[in-house]
C-alpha cells in the first residue's frame, strides 16, 4: 500500500515537474510546480513525519501563490499575461540538469544510510535532533543572519527612505507616504 | 482496517459534510436576511434567497471569455469548497473528529491556505482584468492576516500543549479549567478576523468587490459561480466550527451531551461572524496591512508569550 502511494506520488511529482516546462503560461507553470511540491510532500507523511509533511504543503501553497504574482509581474512580454515558452538556453540547461541529477542520485545511492529503523514515539523530534541537534546554536545564528539580510535587502531596494517620509530634518510628525496605511500614518 | 470501520468512517464523513452544508446555507440565509432588513424588503422571504440563487446558477450556462484558462478556473472553483471540506476533517463534533490527526491545527491552516490557490486560479483563469485584480487583492490581504492567524492558532496549541484539535478541546473540558477564550481573548478575536479574511467576507470582500465588477468572480457564471460562492460560506462555516474546540471549550456545557453544544456554539460564532460582516465597512488591503503588521502581529505575539507564561506557572 505504502509502495503504491509512493510510486503514484513519485510519478506524479516528476510528471508535474515536466509539465512546468511544457505548458505555455506563467500561471500554469507556477501551479504545476506547486502540484509537484505538494505531491512530493506526501512521501514525508508516509515516513510518519506528519508535522513536516503538512507544513511543507502549507508553506509551498503560500509561497508558490506569492511566487505566481511575481512570476507574472516580472516576465518580459506584457506582464507575463501572454502565452510564452518556458524554456531557454536549452543545451546548457540540459547539461546542468544532468550533472545535478547525477550528483544527487550518487549522493542518495552512496550515502551509508543507517539500517534498521529505531522505534521512536516522535519521529519529527528525532529527525530534528539528528539533523541539527549539536548545531542548534549555529542554526539560530544563521536564522538571525538570514533575517537581517532580508531586512537589509528591503531597506536597500526601496527608493524611499526616512528623509522622504519624515522630511530633511526628520521633524515631520506623520510620514508622507504615497499609500496611506490604516493607522493614519 | 475492517469493512465496518470503513463504513463507519464513510458515515462520519457524510454526516460531517451534511452538517457543514446545512450550516453554510444557514449562514448565507442569515446574510440575506440581514441584507433584506437593511434594504426594507421582506426579510423572511430572503431566507429562501440563497436557494433561489442556487437554482438560478444551476440552470445558467457557463460563460467562457476568449483566451480564458478554463482548466485553472475549473480547478480553482472546485478547490475552494473542497478546501473547506478537507479543513473540517479534523474538527471534533462532540467527542470524535472524522480524522483526529496529531497535527490537526497545522492541517486546518494548510487546507485554509488552499483558498489562496483556488481564488487566484479562478481570478486568473477567467481572463478578465478585474478577475486578476481581485485575485491579487486576495493574496495581498492574505499576507496581512496569515501571520497573526498562525500565531492565534499556535497560542491555542501552546495552551493545550498539543496540535491535536481534540486534545485542545479536552483541556478546556476538564473541571477547573476555563475556556481558552478567557486566557487568550486577543488570539480569539484575531482568529475570527482572519476567518472573515479567508472567506473574503464582509470587511474583506475587496477580492470580489463591487468597484471592480465582482473581481475574482467577475468572469464566471453558472455552476462555477455557485461553487465559488458556496465555497466561501463553507470556508467561513469551517472556521466558525474550528473556533469552538480552539477557544470555546469544545463540547463543554451543562445538561446536554457534547455534540449539541458544539453545534450550538458553532451556530453562534457563525451568526456573529456574518453579522459583523454585514455591519463593518470594507477595510482596504493597504490599510489593513498596516493595522495587521503594526498592531495585530505584535498583539498576537504578546498573547502567545502571555499564554506560554501561564502554562509555565501552571495556570492553564
Amino acid at each position: 500500500m505504502q509502495t503504491v502511494i509512493f510510486l503514484i506520488c513519485a510519478v506524479g511529482a516528476v510528471a508535474a515537474g515536466i509539465a512546468v516546462f511544457r505548458v505555455d503560461s506563467m500561471a500554469r507553470a507556477t501551479l504545476a510546480l506547486l502540484a509537484s511540491f505538494v505531491v512530493a510532500a506526501i512521501p514525508i507523511l508516509l515516513l510518519g513525519l506528519s508535522y513536516l509533511g503538512v507544513l511543507v504543503i502549507l508553506m509551498m501553497v503560500m509561497e508558490m501563490m506569492i511566487m505566481a504574482v511575481f512570476m507574472v509581474m516580472y516576465m518580459m512580454n506584457p506582464a507575463g499575461l501572454m502565452p510564452m515558452k518556458m524554456v531557454h538556453n536549452n543545451r546548457m540547461s540540459l547539461v546542468i540538469a544532468a550533472v545535478v541529477f547525477v550528483l544527487l542520485a550518487a549522493g542518495a545511492l552512496l550515502t551509508p544510510w543507517p539500517s534498521g529503523g529505531r522505534a521512536t514515539s516522535d519521529p519529527t523530534l528525532a529527525l530534528g535532533m539528528d539533523l541539527m541537534g549539536p548545531h542548534m546554536l549555529v542554526m539560530i545564528v544563521i536564522g538571525l543572519a538570514l533575517f537581517a539580510t532580508m531586512i537589509a535587502v528591503v531597506v536597500l531596494s526601496t527608493h524611499r527612505g526616512r528623509y522622504d517620509r519624515f522630511g530633511d530634518d526628520l521633524r515631520r510628525r506623520t510620514p508622507d507616504d504615497p499609500v496611506r496605511g490604516g493607522l493614519g500614518k | 482496517m475492517g469493512s465496518r470501520m470503513i463504513s463507519a468512517l464513510l458515515w462520519n464523513i457524510i454526516l460531517g459534510f451534511v452538517f457543514l452544508g446545512v450550516l453554510a446555507y444557514a449562514a448565507a440565509a442569515w446574510s440575506a436576511f440581514l441584507s433584506a432588513r437593511e434594504s426594507g424588503t421582506s426579510p423572511v422571504a430572503a431566507l429562501a434567497g440563497p436557494g433561489r440563487e442556487t437554482a438560478r446558477l444551476l440552470i445558467r450556462q457557463r460563460s467562457i471569455a476568449p483566451g480564458a484558462d478554463a482548466l485553472l478556473a475549473r480547478i480553482g472553483t472546485w478547490l475552494l469548497p473542497l478546501a473547506a471540506l478537507l479543513a473540517v476533517l479534523v474538527i471534533p463534533l462532540g467527542q470524535h473528529a472524522i480524522s483526529d490527526l496529531s497535527v490537526g491545527v497545522v492541517w486546518f491552516n494548510a487546507m485554509e491556505v488552499l483558498a489562496w490557490a483556488a481564488v487566484w486560479m479562478v481570478g486568473w483563469g477567467s481572463n478578465s482584468i478585474w478577475g486578476l485584480v481581485g485575485a491579487n487583492r486576495f493574496l495581498a490581504q492574505g499576507l496581512a492576516y496569515e501571520l497573526p492567524h498562525m500565531f492565534a492558532l499556535i497560542t491555542a496549541a501552546v495552551g493545550a500543549g498539543s496540535l491535536r484539535v481534540s486534545d485542545i478541546a479536552a483541556v478546556q473540558e476538564q473541571p477547573g479549567h476555563l475556556w481558552f477564550v478567557v486566557y487568550m481573548p486577543a488570539a480569539f478575536l484575531v482568529f475570527l478576523l482572519s476567518l472573515l479574511g479567508f472567506a473574503f467576507f464582509g470587511p474583506f470582500n475587496q477580492p470580489v468587490g463591487r468597484e471592480i465588477a465582482g473581481g475574482a468572480a467577475a468572469g464566471i457564471s453558472g455552476i462555477d459561480r455557485l461553487l465559488l460562492l458556496a465555497g466561501r460560506y463553507l470556508l467561513l462555516t469551517a472556521g466558525a466550527a474550528m473556533a469552538v474546540p480552539l477557544f470555546l471549550g469544545g463540547g463543554a456545557g451543562p445538561l446536554l451531551p457534547a455534540w449539541p453544544w458544539v453545534l450550538f456554539k458553532t451556530v453562534a460564532v457563525l451568526a456573529v461572524l456574518v453579522w459583523i460582516g454585514r455591519r463593518v465597512p470594507a477595510v482596504r488591503m493597504e490599510r489593513f496591512t498596516e493595522i495587521s503588521w503594526l498592531v495585530l502581529l505584535p498583539l498576537t505575539i504578546l498573547q502567545a508569550l502571555a499564554v506560554s507564561i501561564f502554562v509555565l506557572v501552571g495556570w492553564i
